[in-house]
């Protein structure tokens, strides 16, 4: 079955000294030039298939929010190619994206940041929908606008407020419900339940996975929780800085989690059982800089496993078994 | 039974706004042993933080602590002066904020915020508080000290400025530490770091903790007992066993059938239906009647008293679950 999705090598950078003079400092008493670029995306390579979700963990700053904003070209990628639907998406225009922007769409992290303040909630539903052209009048686009409202579960007469009169599950019950006006078949979200309450973030994953049954929906989900993601992924990556060390099926990373990083991740939960995480290993120190990457494998630092190869040689990706690969010099 | 540290009854704190009275904590007695990690768990706007705040009065206006004892010690911190509050805080009681970010001073370096604590509280002389500092920030696990004590808080990362943020609240060696969502900000790995270390410290000195979060899964992981809020009430309370393996209150095996864990694998969460009722208009009877699955006319008409299950295990329910063999049986007794 061909992918609906397919990024390889996807890379992206942020040159923190934008201007010419900024990039200039004095070192040692002399003028030199001085490049500070974050490689927050490194060679980031996967596949999306029809109503599958795939999934991408990590901590914050491993650049999976990045790789989510770039697929979906809301950032210029630096490098890669990004395949949507057979179809080179990666250097088109904005008049040229325009027919994709309407079967992809991205629900984000912050409800609260995400809506626009000043529109009403019909409002909110309906500008994309007259704008994508998915509707011939604007009472046909009010009306639809109240039937998707309904289906993430905003009842019609809250449709003319505005969405500071909404909790943060409503408010992200609309931005989901905006994502869905134009008729998407590919759906980003950007860690959607994560700025939730409990109860309310069980609502938002359980209306996400009906969605997606009633539509067959892709989606690229995003999240930091790995315990979020086995609930609701097909495939899954593991991100860490910039690099997707380990990418399988649930099967294989819940079954049989190898990279050294996963473990740790797993070990770092903590569970309605009690006791895991306090007698776990603890994964020593922090995240290098995204400025300064370490040279070899990115994981060498904290690794508590790492041989004096890691040191120097980036592991390539390899297929362990199957539709399960890894990048670690150990296996 | 370890004697008690902490004892508080009948604790009400009132916000009172333009729309009304606010009840954010309202009626609840509980109390924290020596040596003990007592958690308040619950949903944003369940009362959590502002029971930890109320403990050492720190809490403004519009807001009021309309009645209640906290007796620290035997000592009514109710009945204390400001000035001998002041010299609580931070020496007996001491407390970690949610937000690394904002509960530093951007504008003075690390070791004098470190110091500041030890400035107020102790005797030390210079060369010593110099030396406690260093000392302070190797048991938070921070390597080369001296360097890092002239640093910023903007030069540290957020674990490192929680871990800062600990070595404060401990630079007295208080007897209770009021922990306010101390790891929500922070990542899993990093969450797990902090989580141990404050786990170890506490244990190691036989010293108290309050533990106010929202993650459950935290929780079992971390305290003895628990207390589960809603809506400014303690709706279930008793030791963490019994709270997460026999949960008795809907609210509380709401709350865990909500969270995705690892250990089960479930193709749907069974989520709480409704959100957390309106505080100026809070439901007639139980608070959670209108979101329980189970719940009847008499739960909307009657307020339930907290009443003993088990050995220490309270919940205020007219209807308790109770588990029989692995499966949740709704007990029919005493209903009126």
């Amino acid at each position: 079955m061909a992918k609906l999705l397919e990024v390889t090598d996807l890379e992206q950078y942020f040159d923190l000294n934008t201007d010419f003079l900024s990039k200039l400092a004095f070192e040692k008493g002399r003028l030199v030039k001085k490049e500070r670029i974050v490689k927050a995306v490194n060679g980031v390579g996967f596949s999306v298939g029809r109503s599958e979700v795939f999934s991408i963990v990590g901590e914050s700053g491993c650049g999976k929010s990045t790789v989510a904003r770039t697929v979906v070209r809301l950032l210029e990628p630096k490098g890669g190619r990004i395949l949507y639907d057979g179809k080179d998406i990666t250097s088109l225009s904005r008049t040229g994206m325009l027919p994709f922007r309407k079967k992809m769409q991205m629900i984000f992290q912050d409800p609260y940041a995400s809506l626009n303040p000043r529109q009403r909630v019909a409002d909110i539903l309906t500008e994309p929908m007259l704008f994508h052209g998915v509707v011939r009048s604007s009472a046909e686009a009010k009306e639809k606008a109240l039937e998707i409202l309904n289906r993430v579960g905003i009842r019609p007469e809250q449709a003319s407020r505005y969405p500071h009169q909404f909790s943060g599950g409503q408010r992200q019950r609309i931005g989901i419900a905006r994502a869905l006006a134009v008729g998407p078949e590919f759906i980003v979200a950007d860690e959607p339940v994560s700025a939730l309450d409990v109860s309310i973030q069980a609502q938002i994953l359980n209306l996400l996975m009906d969605l997606k049954e009633e539509f067959s929906f892709s989606y690229l989900f995003i999240a930091h929780d790995l315990s979020v993601v086995k609930h609701i992924s097909d495939n899954l990556a593991v991100m860490y800085l910039g690099r997707m060390v380990e990418k399988g099926s649930k099967a294989h990373i819940f079954g049989n989690p190898l990279h050294p990083y996963t473990l740790a991740l797993f070990s770092a939960i903590p569970r309605i059982s009690g006791t895991t995480m306090r007698t776990g290993r603890n994964l020593e120190g922090e995240i290098p800089s995204a400025l300064d990457l370490p040279p070899g494998c990115c994981f060498h630092t904290r690794c508590p496993r790492a041989l004096p190869l890691c040191r120097e040689v980036l592991p390539e990706e390899k297929e362990i078994e199957p539709g399960h690969f890894l990048s670690c010099h150990l296996y | 039974m370890n004697d008690t540290l902490l004892e508080v009854r009948n604790l009400r704190t009132y916000f009172h706004t333009f729309k009304g009275a606010v009840k954010a904590v309202d009626d609840i007695s509980f109390s924290v042993g020596r040596g003990e990690i007592l958690a308040l768990v619950g949903e944003s706007g369940g009362g959590k933080s502002v029971t930890g705040f109320s403990l050492i009065r720190l809490i403004e206006e519009p807001g009021v602590i309309e009645s209640g004892e906290i007796l620290f010690e035997g000592r009514d911190v109710m009945k204390l002066s400001e000035r001998e509050v002041d010299r609580l805080r931070g020496k007996e009681i001491s407390m970690i904020f949610q937000d690394p970010m904002t509960s530093l001073n951007p504008v003075y370096t690390i070791g004098r915020q470190i110091e500041e604590s030890l400035l107020l509280h102790t005797r030390l002389n210079r060369e010593e508080r110099r030396k406690a500092c260093h000392e302070l920030l190797h048991s938070v696990g921070i390597s080369n000290p001296e360097s890092r004590l002239k640093a910023y808080p903007h030069q540290f990362s957020g674990g490192m400025r929680q871990r800062v943020v600990i070595a404060i609240a401990l630079a007295a060696d208080p007897k209770l530490i009021i922990a306010d969502e101390p790891t929500t900000a922070l990542d899993v790995t990093i969450q797990a770091q902090i989580l141990r270390l404050m786990a170890d410290l506490v244990r190691a000195k036989n010293r108290s903790m309050i533990l106010v979060t929202h993650d459950l899964a935290v929780v079992s992981e971390m305290a003895d007992r628990i207390n589960v809020m809603y809506c400014g009430k303690i709706v279930e309370t008793g030791a963490t066993r019994a709270v997460i393996d026999k949960s008795a209150h809907p609210y509380t095996r709401g709350l865990i059938d909500s969270i995705p864990d690892l250990d089960r694998d479930r193709q749907r969460l069974k989520a709480i239906r409704g959100i957390v009722p309106n505080m100026f208009d809070l439901p007639k009877g139980c608070n959670f009647a209108p979101r329980c699955a189970c719940a009847t006319e008499f739960c909307s008409a009657h307020e339930p008293e907290l009443r003993e299950l088990g050995v220490g295990h309270f919940v205020a329910c007219h209807f308790p679950l109770v588990v029989q063999n692995g499966e949740e049986v709704r007990s029919h007794g005493e209903t009126a």
